[in-house]
Order: structure tokens, then C-alpha cells, then sequence
């Protein structure tokens, strides 16, 4: 039993591990906390979920697409939103605002548009079938889950610290005017920071949509919650912590929902989030925070 | 009072007690934001405020000069608990603490079915919260925010929102100030549930999420944080709009969310670009 417990809340860590590389990315590089983060999330799944129903294409491509349209939506979204106050340097409090209300404008249109009903994949789309290893039972798409998550975490560890455009990035989170001031062509590093949150968003949107076959606009806005405590306890812009503090996330939300009660998993994350603020503001493996006028 | 009067009363005194209300709310996000802080748990206070009001009236039959007071106690103790470490770092810290709060409290609320009557909210409040002690309040809390604005505190309180550095240079006991805004905050928060849940005899689980806290924020945003008056002029056409334009009821939050964006991006200073004079 605790085994395929663990193995349950790994598969859920995966996931939030995926949505809180994007959104701690985005913090690190561009210092916004987007709150239209949650809504990438929806796109995915909800993009994910049309292709499959409507266009009949298989896993891989709608996991992909999925991703790769959240991604869009992040680089439009950041462009009519955040250009105009990164220019006038205007701080991370207006910048959080104006996606908070931007992200209750978009759900609440893709609601009146889509309707807030359940919807599912078509029956047959996800394969039920499953390794079992005495009382052990590893569906396809746990094993899918994970494997994409890794991967991804993979490449987006590579494309940091192993190309050009990372080193950019790199050089961009350090400081932007200095940045500038190397010849980094700022703006289009912007985009491809957006356009890589937006996708790592996108397809765990995906992905939880697979694993609990339902999805419905405001499917993001509950994971901000999840998001937010984890890229807290990891650390703010700190992606090794973001990786590690998503799937203890999960397991510990599993193990709850399990040996407690189903209830109180809802209030874990932000248990662990208040703990993590009143214990270690910095977050697990974070460094202490340098005040700057 | 004129039969016309009367008509109008009865006819809109959902709306005129909900304008009142939104007023302290407005008023409540006003504190927070004063101190260039930004909390999105206003309506998780207010929520709080509400059932802890609405709880003590029905099960234990207080009086309500008791049970208003208690209202705005519990959600300062939960202010307490979440501002006394995030208020000491940087501004987001607040914000993205306070963002899954409503979100919790709900589950909350729906679990604990014996006490809060679990998904279908508690019903058969006493209307206990009349027209005039809701804009009684009301004109207090301006009163008061005018006075503590043009006075010592008033003038550190906006020192520390233009430059938090310089202030606590200047000698201001920062994060002092930040946890007394945001417990005073979440007080009048608190106080305005347990109004809104004895004015409309009925309060659920749903009414206080993740659309409540960024409407609350966009009465403060429309009015602006010049003066105190002004987020809670916000909340009255904010509150009035869609009663005015029917078939805009459907938008209504898009609509909200839409004057964040605008404000933010285009009106820095809100639409009343006031500011509170004081001698030099």
C-alpha cells in the first residue's frame, strides 16, 4: 500500500514540479510573478483536449502541441501586459497586478465561451493498460507522466547551461542593463523565456489533465496555489528546489489524502507554505535575500 | 419618509447594502495597499468575517454588539499569522502567501459540514446588519483612515510606499507598520462579511475565492490610493455598474479584471488622481 502510495505521489510531485519550473523561471529571469501563469495551464489542457476530440491526433503530438500553444498564449500574454511596465521599470507589485486582473479577465471569458462543466477525453484515448508488480499497479500514462517531466526538466537544464541563448538567460536574470549593455538583444530573450514557462505550463496542464481526466477553464487557478508553495519552498527562481519541492509536494499530499483524510490534503501546500515563510523565508535551499535600494 | 422613498428602498436594498459593504472592503484593501503592500486575501478575511459572525449568531445567539467585534478578531489573528514573516521580505511575499487562502478556507468550510453546514453554506442569518449601522461604519473607517492619514502615521505610512529603504532609514519601524496595516485591514475585512452575512440572511462557501479578492482589488485600483474616499467611490460604481447595464452583468468580471489592467497600465494613480493635503 505505501508503496503504490509513493508511487502515486510521485507521479503528482512530477506534475507540480512541471507547472512550478515554468512559473519559477519566469520569477528568476523576467521578476514577475504571473498570475496568468494558472491560465497556460488551462490553455494546454483545453487545447490538448480539442485536438484529441476533434482532430483524433494521438498522445505524444496533442502532449506536445498542447505545450506548445500554451506557450503562445504566454508570449502574447507577456507582450500586451508586462512590455510596457518593463520598460518603465515599474517593479514587481504592478507587474503582479496586472496579470491578476488580466488572468480573471481570461478565465472568466473562457468560461462564458466553454461553460465551467467537466469535460473528458474521448474513452478510448488514454491507455488504461498497466504494469503490475505483485499489489504494485504503474498505469501508462503515470509512467508517461513522469518520463515527460524528467525529460523536460532535462532539456531545460541543458538549454541553460549548454547553448547560447541560456547563457543569455543566464546573463538576464543576473541584471538586465548589464545584459543590455553586451549586446544581448533583450526583448527576443524575453520571448523565449515566455515561450518556455508558457510550454512547461501548457504541458502539465496536459499531463494533469491525463492523469485525472478532467478539465474545465478554472482547472489553473487551484494549481496556482500548489505552484506558489512550491516554488516558495524551493526557492524563488530556483529550479533544482522547484524540481525537489514539487514531487515532496506530492507525496506529501498523497500521503495525507491516504493516512489522514482526503480533506486536509487541500490545506497542505499552504500549511507547508506558512511553515517554509515563518521557518526558512529563503526556501529550502535558497540563500539569504539581498536588500538593494 | 415619501412613498417614492420607500419604493426605491425596497426595491434596491440588496444593491445599497451591497455598495456599503464594498465601501469598507474597498476600504480594507486601501490599508494594505497604503503601505505599499498588496494582499489578495481580503475576501478570505471577509469570508472569515462572515462565519465566524454568522456562526455565533446562530449557534450561540450572541448579541450582535458581540458578535461584531469577534468578527473582526478571528481573521486579525489569521493576518497575524500570515504577515508576521512574510512582512519582513519583499513586497510579492504577501501577495503570493495570501493568494491560496480563500482557496483553503473553502475546503475548510466544506469539510467541516457539522459546523458550517458544508456545501450548501449556512442559511436563516437574522438580518441584524440595518442600512444606516452599515453606513454608519462606514463613514467611521473614512473618518478615521482621513485622520491617521493627514497625521504622523499617515505621512511614515507613505513614506514607506514610495520608498521602503529610505523610510526605514528615515527611522520608521517598517515591518511594525506593515503588520498593523494588514491586521487592521483584515479587521474591517472581517467586520464587512459579518455585515454583508447578517444583511442577506445567507452566506456559502463559493463567495469568497480567487473573484472576490481581485474584485475587492479592482474597486481600490479604479479609485485610486490617493485619498481614502477614493476606493470606495470605486466600489460604488463598481457595485452600481452592472445593476445599470443589465446586459453587462454576464461580463461583470471581465469587465473587473479589464480596470485592473487598464489601471495599471495606463492610470498609475487611479481614476481620481487624489491626494490627501496636509500642512507642511
Amino acid at each position: 500500500m505505501l508503496a503504490q502510495q509513493l508511487v502515486n505521489g510521485l507521479v503528482l510531485g512530477a506534475t507540480y514540479a512541471l507547472f512550478a519550473l515554468g512559473l519559477t523561471l519566469m520569477f528568476g529571469v523576467l521578476r514577475v510573478i504571473n498570475l496568468t501563469y494558472g491560465f497556460y495551464f488551462s490553455v494546454g489542457a483545453l487545447v490538448a483536449l480539442w485536438l484529441a476530440r476533434s482532430v483524433g491526433l494521438p498522445i505524444w503530438a496533442v502532449v506536445l502541441l498542447g505545450g506548445v500553444a500554451a506557450g503562445l498564449v504566454a508570449v502574447v500574454v507577456d507582450g500586451v501586459l508586462l512590455t510596457r511596465l518593463r520598460r518603465t521599470k515599474a517593479g514587481e507589485l504592478p507587474s503582479l497586478m496586472v496579470t491578476l486582473g488580466a488572468v480573471l479577465a481570461l478565465y472568466s471569458l473562457s468560461a462564458i465561451w466553454l461553460g465551467t462543466e467537466i469535460q473528458r477525453f474521448p474513452f478510448d484515448f488514454v491507455d488504461s493498460s498497466a504494469f503490475e508488480i505483485g499489489d504494485l499497479r504503474i498505469s501508462l500514462v503515470q509512467i508517461l507522466i513522469v518520463c515527460v517531466t524528467f525529460a523536460l526538466v532535462g532539456l531545460l537544464f541543458v538549454l541553460l547551461h549548454y547553448t547560447r541563448v541560456g547563457l543569455m538567460i543566464r546573463a538576464l536574470a543576473e541584471n538586465e542593463d548589464t545584459a543590455r549593455l553586451m549586446g544581448i538583444n533583450v526583448d527576443a530573450i524575453v520571448i523565449v523565456v515566455s515561450f518556455v514557462s508558457g510550454l512547461l505550463g501548457g504541458v502539465g496542464g496536459v499531463l494533469i489533465g491525463l492523469n485525472f481526466n478532467a478539465i474545465q477553464p478554472f482547472m489553473g487557478e487551484t494549481m496556482m496555489l500548489r505552484g506558489f508553495a512550491v516554488i516558495i519552498i524551493g526557492g524563488l527562481g530556483d529550479i533544482r528546489g522547484a524540481l525537489i519541492a514539487g514531487v515532496l509536494l506530492g507525496m506529501f499530499e498523497v500521503l495525507t489524502a491516504s493516512y489522514i483524510s482526503s480533506s486536509a490534503k487541500e490545506a497542505v501546500a499552504f500549511g507547508a507554505l506558512v511553515l517554509t515563510l515563518w521557518f526558512r523565508p529563503t526556501g529550502l535551499f535558497g540563500r539569504k535575500e539581498v536588500k538593494r535600494a | 419618509m415619501a412613498e417614492w422613498l420607500d419604493d426605491f428602498f425596497f426595491t434596491y436594498e440588496t444593491l445599497i447594502h451591497g455598495i456599503g459593504v464594498h465601501g469598507l472592503l474597498a476600504l480594507s484593501m486601501y490599508c494594505v495597499m497604503a503601505v505599499g503592500q498588496l494582499s489578495l486575501g481580503q475576501a478570505a478575511f471577509m469570508g472569515l468575517g462572515a462565519y465566524t459572525g454568522a456562526l455565533l449568531t446562530l449557534k450561540l445567539g450572541l448579541p450582535f454588539y458581540v458578535v461584531l467585534p469577534a468578527s473582526a478578531f478571528v481573521p486579525a489573528l489569521i493576518a497575524l499569522l500570515i504577515g508576521g514573516p512574510t512582512l519582513r521580505l519583499s513586497g510579492v511575499y504577501l501577495a503570493i502567501s495570501t493568494v491560496g487562502l480563500g482557496e483553503v478556507l473553502r475546503v475548510i468550510y466544506i469539510n467541516f459540514e457539522s459546523l458550517t453546514g458544508g456545501a450548501l453554506g449556512l442559511s436563516g442569518i437574522p438580518m441584524k446588519a440595518s442600512v444606516s449601522l452599515i453606513y454608519a461604519l462606514l463613514l467611521i473607517a473614512l473618518i478615521m483612515f482621513w485622520a491617521v492619514g493627514r497625521s504622523r502615521i499617515g505621512r511614515a505610512m507613505e513614506a514607506m510606499r514610495e520608498d521602503e529603504v529610505a523610510a526605514g532609514v528615515m527611522g520608521i519601524n517598517v515591518p511594525v507598520y506593515k503588520l498593523g496595516a494588514l491586521i487592521v485591514s483584515a479587521m474591517l475585512a472581517g467586520i464587512a462579511g459579518c455585515l454583508a452575512a447578517h444583511s442577506s440572511s445567507f452566506i456559502g462557501p463559493n463567495e469568497y475565492g480567487f473573484e472576490t479578492a481581485v474584485t475587492i482589488l479592482s474597486f481600490a485600483l479604479l479609485g485610486g490610493i490617493g485619498t481614502p474616499l477614493a476606493p470606495v467611490l470605486g466600489a460604488l460604481v463598481l457595485t452600481a455598474l452592472p445593476e445599470v447595464l443589465r446586459p453587462l452583468a454576464d461580463f461583470r468580471l471581465v469587465i473587473n479584471g479589464m480596470i485592473i489592467v487598464v489601471a495599471i497600465l495606463f492610470l498609475p494613480r487611479g481614476v481620481l488622481p487624489l491626494r490627501l493635503r496636509r500642512s507642511a
